[in-house]
């Protein structure tokens, strides 16, 4: 009963997402145009508030984590770039692209059109090169985020494993029993009412991993300020890790079961599945489905937070570049409505959380079920 | 960076951290939690189980206790009731016996009253017969002085005897 009004509620959040996503994309463009107009009058403020390129500057990855920017002073942590180009490796500060061409070593951080923010390399004559790629393995906002946060992880749940030695048999204390009911709702009402009592042990580690991981993505997505902030779980890179892992799992705990249900779907007519084997098909299909949802589910939810958060933010200044009391003015009630998202994104980002790990230990559920007898 | 297009290197290092993260926290901490928890349900589930059945144990204690008690009144009650018996039986026969001795010591006393009684009168016969005879001797004596008077008396003797 519980999962149902979870999962419900879950959905209502999923489509109210994508709609409010849908609309932020369209509201973009109105607001600049309006900011673009209003800012050209003042000459003072040098650089024009565009609203979506900030937001999507910041849900999008980055290779320097920017804090604040005082007047004219840009106050940003550089990061590592590390670039693969023909076979050689290439390590320097990403620092050394402020400059007026955004360009270092024969490489150029694309500050607008198709690449913006990629790196490219460039001919001695200053022009892009055609044809070869860049591989970047930079050391990027997100990267350093995802290290951040599982040298958090480590740190605390090897800590609190180390109480549960020191502590044994005993009531849990301090973060052990905050943390205690958590794994325990991975282990019984994920775990256990998923896969099942006999088999459930074996993927509890992975299942335990994603959750947390996400589940602490999330909360240190709504941190405003560093090491907070950064769009982790809503980056689609990352999900698409965690949705592979799930995948591969699901495949390779498959059991005979599993895969006869696959090729050979009891209960359907014959002539879905010959001469043409449609009902195969669609089972292939949905084997890749369910990994693809849950990738896509996790980074727009995600990213969806950011943008309305990030929308409320802009909103300020889009009114503030207007008048000064306009501005002032809306910003009472973005602030109240960015509490209310903020609140709401608590919630989403434990909701996300179980979701992902519940799917997960379905899929593995359904992998590893044995055939009843009849 | 686009948005929904993920990039190449974002892909290797979260590959490599979520690995090392599994097999991290895999091996130092969710194996032994886990393990914890589940030894300490174990645990927690046999204390439970032993104090129930210790309380069970009390019960049954409590209850034979009390079925002791209850069995040593009733003997107490059976053996009191006896000795009352015994003690009531006993004072009975002393009654009875007690009784009996004092009329048999009476019938004694009496019959020992009888025979010196029977005694005394004899002596009392004897004694009167003795002085009567010494009063008779005396009187004879002093009768008989007279050879007239004595032939009297023998004719009187005579006549008595006959008599008798």
């Amino acid at each position: 009963m519980n999962r149902l009004i979870s999962i419900l509620f879950f959905l209502f959040l999923f489509t109210g997402s994508i709609q409010a996503f849908s609309q932020e994309q369209t509201a973009i463009p109105k607001a600049d145009s309006l900011t673009g107009n209003a800012v050209g009058t003042k000459s003072e403020g040098g650089k024009k508030f565009n609203a979506g390129d900030l937001i999507f500057e910041h849900v999008v990855d980055n290779h320097e984590w920017h804090i604040v920017e005082i007047g004219n002073v840009e106050i940003t942590i550089p990061l590592p770039v590390i670039l693969l180009y023909k076979g050689d490796i290439f390590c320097f500060s990403s620092h050394r692209f402020h400059n007026e061409t955004h360009s270092y070593e024969g490489f150029r951080l694309e500050q607008a059109g198709a690449n913006k923010g990629k790196i490219i390399a460039l001919e001695a004559s200053g022009n892009p090169v055609q044809g070869s790629k860049v591989y970047d393995f930079s050391i990027t906002k997100t990267v350093l985020a995802i290290f951040i946060s599982a040298a958090l992880l480590i740190w605390i749940f090897v800590s609190v494993a180390n109480r549960y030695k020191s502590n044994r048999n005993k009531a849990p204390k301090g973060l052990q029993s905050l943390l205690e009911p958590l794994i325990i709702f991975v282990r019984d009402d994920i775990a256990k009412s998923s896969i099942g009592e006999k088999k459930y042990e074996k993927f509890m580690p992975f299942l335990l991993t994603i959750f947390f991981f996400i589940f602490f993505n999330n909360l240190f997505g709504l941190i405003p300020f560093f090491p907070g902030g950064a769009n982790v779980t809503g980056n689609i890179a990352v999900t698409l890790v965690l949705a592979v892992f799930t995948f591969l799992i699901t495949t390779i705990s498959g059991n005979k079961h599993y895969w006869i249900d696959v090729i050979n779907t009891p209960g359907v007519p014959w002539w879905l599945k010959f001469p043409i084997p449609l009902m195969p098909i669609v089972e292939i299909i949905g084997l890749i489905t369910k990994p693809f949802v849950l990738m896509v589910r996790l980074f727009a939810n995600i990213t969806a937070g950011h943008i309305i958060a990030l929308g409320f933010v802009s909103l300020i200044f889009i009114f503030g570049a207007i008048s000064a009391a306009l501005g002032l003015g809306v910003s009472v009630v973005s602030v109240i409505f960015m509490v209310f998202m903020d609140l709401l994104e608590l919630l989403v980002g434990f909701i996300q959380a179980y979701v992902f790990t519940l799917l997960s230990a379905l899929y593995f559920g359904l992998a590893t079920v044995e055939p009843e007898h009849h | 960076m686009e948005l929904i297009t993920p990039g190449l290197g974002l892909l290797f290092w979260m590959t490599l951290v979520f690995l090392l993260l599994l097999f991290i926290l895999g091996k130092f901490a969710w194996k032994p939690i886990l393990h914890m928890l589940k030894e300490r349900e174990t645990s927690i589930h046999e204390a439970l189980n032993t104090a129930n059945k210790a309380r069970e144990e009390m019960k049954q204690l409590q209850f034979s206790n009390e079925q002791l008690l209850q069995e040593a009144k009733n003997e107490r009650d059976v053996l009191l009731n006896e000795a009352r018996k015994v003690r009531d039986k006993l004072l009975e026969e002393a009654r009875v016996k007690a009784g009996e001795e004092a009329s048999r010591i009476i019938e004694g006393a009496k019959a020992s009253i009888q025979n010196e009684k029977m005694a005394a009168m004899t002596d009392l016969k004897n004694q009167i017969a003795e002085s009567s005879l010494t009063l008779a001797k005396f009187i004879l004596q002093r009768e008989l002085s007279d050879p007239k008077k004595q032939e009297e008396y023998a004719q009187e003797l005579l006549k008595e005897i006959k008599f008798n």
